[in-house]
């Protein structure tokens, strides 16, 4: 009966310092099946994948606790090396491939078969003779397997993404006693055929006695292949069931559902303004793993516009095509004024003002002090802050003033600092985003966009940070539209929630909405038309 | 007190602070050793003046993203140039030298335009395309000063009457011109006020041009530049601009460096003229991220003194002339270890 089970996960707990992402996670996988596993973003599924395999990673940050059987024997993998050597397959987000290399050197790099010739004899194993020819007929039979026609000595460089990946699976299964193959998001990059032969190709796998466990957020694919799903949420296990039990719209619901239930704090019947402040028309945005694609959208004058949706699914790749950071197309009319698009000089001009989910790679000049990262962005956008030098023709910083607001700000947000001229870089993340936010402040927003503003922030600064949110609309009547993945956050915060589903906007909900039809919306179900 | 001493020591940095000791070790050795110490003190200065603007070149193509600017030689060439004009016309004097600056500039400036093109299509490998660009320029040069129409028989060779020479002689009253302007002698030491105050000056305007709308755009394009994208300013063009400002400021440094010296050396002396002005704005704590004023100001004092006074103390220790050996050890071993050194570190 154990030797049934490829891989039994125990109990296991991770946490990075004091931050717990997972949280006494129970798995199990049968010979042959194929189980899902499904989870937002920060879900803790990269974790138990780095587990898994031994990623050094783990170990770096002090181990974790629980138990991993395989085969019906507990295990201690320490390194990637001891997850191969026990017959576990990863399939990488990332290709881990040499593109110099043909797909057999690929598929056999470091296992290449060899034979021995006179020198080896000498000097030992290491000097054998590749055996080119076995190494093109194993590369073959796998690349077979899994149904793909990629000739077997082609350099890797310059292949399609979706090649690789099936290239990727292909070194894996040719590991002689794969018992258990692990896919990350395989479908993130590949187009719709190129999925479906993949999936496929796992159901082969699955069929010839090895373990799958997949990793995915799209439902669609999950429901297509899986026998089994698990559902993590916040680093716990919220549900296993097996998919003839399960519908779409439950695990969705499952999935974002968060136990936390803010108390609805938008006033009822609280009025926005009549007439549209932003009309966008067929926007498409060439956003990686975020496309949009056609999404017409109208925003209410002072109102807080939510865009939800699943991960993948383009919520994000709205506020960075407005802003101009992404290639976008489309039309976009702020204040019946056509703004030109790919174009952030004139985005900004006309008012909008971002607050990127992306905090340290667009938002912060990490090396810079809080008082010039708050201040910098209005000087050069706004002409803020700036003062003559005599009578000269030229302005400059003023040094005092920017002191002056930093010091306002500090104490508004209630930023954690030694004080305005330290660097953000050794700020926490919390505070970290506070100074974004009064960043964006700073920049006198007509229309805010506010993206994921709590993602990866402790729960003192979220409630900071959102209540901050919440009083320029109330106060200065900023238009604020926000996306997250968190949909208790938006719930708490929006008048209307916009829906994403595969690039387009699915439906526009209201925040009283019930749990289930959010879930079913997200999954890209029925759908309340918009507006 | 000790908190804060250890913070402004920190702010300071610990190479710094080993320079100058050992500046002021080098000192007194050269006062028991009876050396002219004043003699010595008078050549730092006038070298100082003579390198600070090259080293100040540094400082925008560093904001703006460009890394150290090892196509120094670019600029310095269109310097050479300046000064040629200047000689073949026979102009001396202080329109002589606004001349000489003047079309440095202006070549500096079309030059740093066309280096600006290419360094943003390399992106990431500014530095190492930035040394060949430079190696190459003067190599490339080498052919222009055989051929170049110049017609002053002070500066071709003498026999085949074609050529610029290798080293010209810069006319008596171009010679020093700046470094005579207001000088003075205090406790015997000679100070070239003109020299040090142009250097001061493009200081100063360097420092208002960073507190500037433009100069600001151009720092956040440096230190992150999906952040400046997102301010609505545009990358590229401020890395061009870097280059460019970091190129005539190179040019103008030139000049200023040959009325100085009083010699205009031609072919390959300017190949490794950029490692020097390099290594300063290292010393000075810069790193090939970050780089300001002070960075150029204080490299350009630390490195020009070091190199002045240490050479005449160590011969009086030492037997033999060790100084070219010295200056190559000291300058690229500084920029060696400023490369390696992880990012942030003072």
């Amino acid at each position: 009966m154990d030797d049934n089970w490829v891989l039994q996960v125990k109990d296991v707990s991770k946490a990075y310092g004091d931050n717990p992402v997972l949280n006494k996670v129970n798995l199990s996988l049968k010979r042959g099946e194929i189980h899902a596993l499904v989870g937002e973003n920060g879900a803790g599924k990269s974790t138990l994948m780095n587990i898994l395999f031994g990623m050094p990673v783990i170990h770096e940050t002090g181990g974790f606790t629980g138990e991993v059987w395989l085969k019906g024997r507990k295990s201690e993998i320490k390194s990637p090396k001891d997850a191969m050597d026990a017959g576990i397959g990863m399939v990488h987000q990332e290709f881990m491939l040499l593109p110099g290399f043909s797909v057999a050197e690929n598929v056999k790099l470091n296992r290449e078969p060899t034979k021995p010739n006179w020198f080896s004899k000498v000097a030992g194993p290491k000097f054998e003779t590749i055996n080119l020819h076995k190494m093109g007929y194993d590369t073959r039979q796998a690349l077979d397997r899994i149904e793909i026609g990629v000739d077997e000595w082609l350099p890797l460089m310059g292949m399609p993404v979706g090649h690789r990946q099936f290239i990727e699976i292909a070194r894996e299964i040719d590991k002689t006693d794969l018992s258990l193959i692990v896919l990350d998001e395989p479908t993130a990059v590949l187009t719709e055929t190129e999925s479906s032969r993949l999936l496929s190709a796992l159901n082969k796998l699955a069929g010839s006695g090895i373990g799958v466990l997949f990793i995915s957020h799209r439902l669609d694919e999950v429901f297509e292949i899986a026998d089994t799903i698990t559902v993590l949420r916040d680093g716990e296990v919220i549900c296993t069931v097996p998919k003839h039990e399960a519908r779409v719209e439950n695990i969705a619901e499952m999935m974002v559902g968060r136990k936390i239930s803010n108390s609805k704090a938008t006033q009822p019947g609280r009025t926005t303004g009549n007439g549209n402040i932003l009309e966008i028309r067929n926007l498409s945005v060439d956003m990686p793993g975020e496309y949009v694609n056609g999404v017409d959208l109208n925003v209410r004058k002072g109102e807080i516009l939510g865009i939800g949706g699943l991960a993948g699914h383009g919520k994000l790749g709205i506020a960075n095509g407005l802003m101009g950071l992404c290639h976008s197309a489309g039309t976009v009319m702020c204040d019946s004024q056509e703004i030109p698009l790919n174009d952030s000089r004139a985005a900004l001009d006309a008012g909008l003002v971002f607050l990127s989910e992306d905090r340290r790679g667009v938002g912060l000049l990490l090396d810079e002090s809080i008082e010039d990262n708050i201040a910098l962005a209005s000087v050069v956008s706004r002409n803020k802050f700036v003062k003559k030098v005599g009578p000269l023709p030229i302005s400059v910083e003023d040094g005092k003033s920017i002191r002056e607001h930093a010091r306002e700000m500090i104490s508004l947000l209630d930023i954690k600092c030694t004080g305005p001229q330290q660097s953000v870089r050794r700020l926490s993340g919390g505070n970290q985003q506070k100074v974004c936010v009064a960043k964006a402040i700073t920049m006198e927003p007509e229309v805010l966009l506010v993206s994921e503003p709590t993602r990866g922030i402790d729960v003192g600064a979220k409630e900071r940070v959102l209540s901050v949110i919440k009083r320029l609309n109330a106060e200065k009547g900023i238009t604020v539209v926000m996306t997250s993945s968190e949909l208790a956050e938006l719930r708490s915060m929006c008048d209307r929630i916009a829906i994403m589903y595969n690039g387009k906007i699915h439906g526009i909900l209201s925040p009283d909405a019930p749990d289930a039809e959010f879930g079913f919306c997200m999954a890209g179900g029925g759908g309340v038309p918009g507006d | 007190m000790i908190d804060s001493l250890k913070q402004v020591l920190c702010k300071f940095g610990l190479p710094r602070l080993t320079i100058m000791l050992f500046l002021v070790a080098l000192l007194v050795v050269a006062t028991i050793n009876h050396l002219p110490t004043s003699m010595l003190l008078g050549n730092s200065l006038v070298r100082i003046g003579m390198n600070g603007v090259m080293v100040l070149a540094m400082v925008p193509s560093v904001q703006s993203g460009a890394g150290l600017n090892f196509g120094l030689p670019i600029g310095i060439i269109a310097g050479l140039i300046g000064m040629l004009v200047v000689m073949e016309f026979r102009l001396t004097g202080f329109l002589g030298l606004a001349i000489a600056l003047l079309v440095a500039c202006v070549l500096g400036i079309a030059a740093g335009y066309l280096y600006g093109l290419v360094l943003n299509r390399v992106r990431g490998q500014e530095m190492m395309i930035g040394t060949y660009a430079g190696f190459s320029i003067v190599s490339g040069m080498c052919m222009f000063w055989l051929l170049a129409p110049f017609k002053n028989p002070e500066m071709i060779w003498v026999v085949g009457g074609k050529g610029l020479r290798m080293t010209l002689a810069v006319g008596d009253s171009l010679s020093g011109i700046l470094d005579r302007f207001w000088g003075f002698t205090l406790f015997g030491v000679k100070v070239p006020t003109g020299l040090l105050l142009v250097f001061a000056v493009a200081c100063l305007l360097m420092g208002v041009f960073f507190k500037t709308r433009l100069g600001i755009s151009m720092r956040i394009a440096g230190a992150n530049p999906a952040f400046a994208v997102s301010c609505g300013i545009n990358v590229d063009k401020m890395r061009i601009l870097g280059t460019v400002l970091s190129t005539a400021l190179g040019a103008m440094g030139m000049v200023i460096y040959c009325q100085s010296l009083g010699y205009v050396q031609l072919y390959t002396a300017p190949l490794m003229m950029a490692f020097p002005a390099v290594a300063a704005v290292l010393i000075g704590g810069a790193t090939a991220r970050k780089a300001d004023v002070l960075n150029a100001v204080l490299g350009t004092v630390l490195f020009q003194t070091l190199l002045t006074i240490a050479l005449p103390v160590t011969r009086s220790v030492i037997e033999g002339d060790i100084s070219e050996v010295a200056k190559t050890i000291i300058s690229n071993g500084m920029i060696l270890y400023a490369l390696t050194r992880k990012e942030g570190d003072g």
